[in-house]
């Protein structure tokens, strides 16, 4: 990350990282595909309960994903800023993605903890196993992601984040709006489409 | 940053031609210790009732042979080519990521010693050595590998290494994508790309395509044996199934990653030799982009006695008979380049033309499996164990040691024996006959392949005999092929830049090449570059030195650094030591952090 804007020439006219990240990207698409798969494919086969519906808090997931999609939004807002080569929003708009995909967390601790003191654990059936191991891979990407951003918000603070690494922010913001998307998938399968 | 000599250049190299080199050994030796394996179990099944070692020792033998054949020495045998031959063959200087190449390497050495481990790791779980090694099949079948059924730390090893070993794809697999697609030299267009560089682009999106499936039915199981969910129990209402649906999803792009880059081998050794262009360059490779396709739509064929039903089972068959056309249509491309044209019998030829000959009787039986109603009598017996040694032995291998003797000497400035090749060539094509096609014959007869014995009434006695004297003679090929190595070091031929008269860049520079590759960056004009047709003169050579200074970027130590996390967090479930999973993430997060923030000029 921190390479000079060295521009290599390449066959495609594209950055290799981000050509990578894109390759990368598809790849991340068959590894939800599968896990949204399972789910799909053991939706209603579970022999216990808690079911989906005793337990799914629309509402207050409706929120968190709004904050998500609203974290794309600064996203959006933090990569411009960097291109224009404007350090103190580069600085704001990092740190509110940062801050929002944090939140997006804690609403998920909060949501699992939850289901665990109403009695869904990884244990208890089908719906379990899938739902967590679904919405907790995403959310160790989400993790992944704040990470990214709050570094790249420390290298704005070190005054290290200009227009000529640009390019990094473009990718990191590639990355947070995938884990963006697959969310919407997820929102919509597993909790509007019981 | 390091010297170019010495151990701590070799750990921290991030060249693609010294990764190559290493893939190489290491793999080979991996395919040694897999050839150990498999002569134990051909030891074993050489006279019924055999002795040699109990049923569940020869468990953990087929299932190691297996997963160390497939994971540990071809996937990586065909790596070793990648990372020495595509960034030559591209008229590159390096891969687009060296550091990330070097960390494929250190996590495949590291996945791969995990997994042996368990040959050894018995005392440590309070068992006996030779009795923790994955022991479930290298196809790990659900729900065999439960907790309920597999309680040992056998199943472990194996859903642990093989995560560990998934990364190590998967970053190649990025970087040779964007090496392939980004770094050609100007001029060398899509279709000027040699067919092994175009095979290999193929193989990496089938590798970061198929991949993914996999770590995910090995988290579920993962799940299953650690924290007790029950992805694959049948008591909560899953379906084995899922498993083998996941597995096979992988699995069968998994036969092409092992196969397109054999082929590809293949498609440069027969030209060079027959001193002829490849017929029809652009159907092959237009055939190796569809098999690609292709090769996600015959899953199923795998699970034909599941009892999937008559209509996935007729279209699964049909797709396998049809992924059988661009597969011939190679084939006979391959023998219209041999034909007429001005052929040299070197070793890497007799290589390339005994893997078609193989890889045509394994493709024949294969086409047998893909009607569900001769495939139901062949499932679980020996006629499966030849079909895939006949693909996987007589056509990867075979395609392999045809690229050891075509690039050997570009690789290390050494001609291999062709004497010894020769001899090796002839030991290997009798053993492996002798070894695998017996094995149609027992099948037929009834034989269940996996059994650790069989009784004398059955019938196969004597064939068995046959196949394990074929077996221990493909042992002694490989130690001619040894020898051939060893003795190469010192005293082999030294080679010029083009020993063979090859048509492609990697034939334009010094044998083995400088540290930057080209002098200067070869502008390529027409397919083969090299060679004088109708229609144009060979490229001229590069200058012997560089007019300037050519930048070589500098070694890296935090690529392995952050490697050795890997293993160290497998280690946590399989010791319940949960300090272990913090210590793994926090080395190979520091060792990221490192690599981002180290000045490393490409």
């Amino acid at each position: 990350m921190t390479h000079a804007a060295a521009v290599h020439h390449t066959s495609m006219g594209l950055d290799s990282r981000k050509m990578a990240f894109w390759a990368f990207i598809g790849s991340e698409c068959l590894l939800f595909g599968s896990l949204i798969s399972t789910y799909l494919i053991y939706k209603g086969k579970s022999v216990v309960g808690p079911y989906p519906h005793d337990i799914l808090n629309i509402p207050f997931t409706s929120v968190s994903t709004f904050d998500l999609l609203m974290s794309s939004l600064m996203m959006v807002l933090a990569l411009a800023a960097v291109q224009r080569g404007d350090l103190k929003w580069t600085k704001i708009w990092l740190f509110a993605t940062a801050f929002l995909g944090i939140l997006f967390l804690g609403g998920q601790v909060y949501e699992f903890s939850s289901f665990v003191r109403e009695g869904l654990t990884l244990q208890t059936n089908l719906f379990g196993c899938t739902f967590f191991v679904l919405t907790g891979t995403h959310g160790a990407h989400v993790t992944v992601g704040v990470l990214w951003l709050l570094t790249l918000w420390v290298r704005a603070l070190q005054g290290k984040l200009g227009p000529a690494q640009a390019v990094t922010v473009e990718i990191s913001g590639l990355y947070w709006h995938f884990v963006d998307v697959v969310w919407i998938v997820i929102f919509t399968l597993v909790y509007l489409i019981q | 940053m390091t010297g170019s000599r010495g151990l701590r250049s070799w750990l921290t190299t991030t060249d693609h031609k010294r990764i190559g080199l290493l893939y190489f050994y290491t793999a080979f030796a991996f395919f040694l210790v897999g050839g150990l394996e498999a002569l134990l179990i051909r030891a074993q099944l050489a006279r019924p009732n055999g002795t040699v070692v109990g049923a569940e020792t020869y468990n953990q033998l087929f299932t190691m042979h297996g997963t160390t054949m497939i994971f540990l020495a071809l996937m990586p045998l065909s790596a070793a080519f990648f990372n020495y031959i595509v960034p030559l063959q591209i008229g590159a200087r390096d891969v687009a990521f060296p550091r990330l190449n070097a960390f494929s390497y250190w996590v495949f050495l590291l996945g791969g010693l995990f997994l042996n481990a368990s040959w050894i790791a018995g005392p440590v779980f309070r068992a006996g050595v030779l009795n923790v090694a994955p022991d479930a099949g290298w196809f790990g079948y659900a729900n065999l590998t439960e907790r309920q059924y597999s309680p040992g730390p056998n199943v472990d090893f194996w859903l642990l290494g093989l995560q560990i070993l998934g990364v190590s794809s998967l970053a190649a697999g990025f970087n040779f994508i964007v090496t392939i697609l980004n770094l050609r030299a100007p001029g060398m267009k899509m279709m000027r790309l040699p067919t092994f560089t175009w095979m290999t682009l193929v193989t990496q999106f089938l590798v970061i395509t198929a991949f993914p499936v996999i770590t995910v039915a090995l988290v579920f199981l993962m799940f299953d044996r650690f924290f007790g969910a029950h992805f694959y129990l049948p008591q909560a209402g899953a379906t084995p199934l899922l498993w083998q649906h996941l597995f096979w999803l992988f699995g069968h792009p998994e036969v092409y990653i092992l196969i397109l880059p054999a082929m590809g081998i293949v498609s440069e050794v027969l030209p060079t030799f027959s001193r002829k262009p490849l017929f029809g360059y652009t159907v092959v490779v237009y055939s190796g982009v569809l098999i690609g396709f292709m090769g996600w739509g015959v899953w199923s064929h795998h699970m034909f006695s599941v009892g999937l039903g008559p209509i996935a089972d007729s279209v699964f068959s049909a797709t396998t008979m049809l992924i059988a056309v661009p597969t011939g249509v190679k084939i006979f491309n391959w023998i219209a380049t041999l034909w007429g044209g001005t052929i040299r019998g070197t070793t890497a030829l007799h290589f390339a033309v005994g893997f078609i000959a193989m890889f045509i009787i394994g493709g024949l039986s294969g086409v047998t499996h893909a009607s569900p109603p001769a495939d139901l009598q062949q499932t679980d017996t020996y006629y499966v164990v030849a079909h895939i040694h006949y693909v996987l032995f007589g056509g990867t291998i075979f395609g392999l040691f045809a690229g050891m003797y075509y690039w050997w000497p570009k690789m290390t400035g050494r001609l291999l024996s062709e004497t010894l090749g020769k001899v090796h060539f002839w030991l290997t094509f009798i053993g492996m006959n002798l070894a695998f096609f017996p094995m149609h014959l027992i099948g037929l007869l009834g034989m269940p392949r996996r059994i650790y014995t069989y009784a004398p009434d059955l019938g196969v006695s004597s064939l068995n005999l046959v196949s394990t004297i074929g077996a221990f003679l493909i042992g002694v090929a490989t130690l001619v092929f040894v020898v051939n190595l060893w003795r190469t070091r010192s005293q082999g031929a030294p080679a010029p830049n083009d020993p063979w008269g090859g048509a492609t860049l990697e034939w334009a520079i010094p044998s083995p090449p400088p540290p930057y590759n080209f002098s200067v960056i070869p502008t390529v004009a027409n397919r083969l570059p090299r060679w004088k047709t109708e229609h144009h003169d060979p490229m001229p050579d590069p200058p012997a030195a560089p007019p300037a200074p050519v930048h070589v970027p500098g070694g890296s130590w935090w690529p392995p650094v952050a490697a050795l996390g890997l293993p160290v967090l497998a280690l946590a479930p399989l010791t319940h030591h949960l300090w272990l999973a913090f210590l793994g993430v926090a080395i190979t997060i520091y060792g990221i952090y490192r690599w981002a923030f180290e000045p490393f000029e490409l």
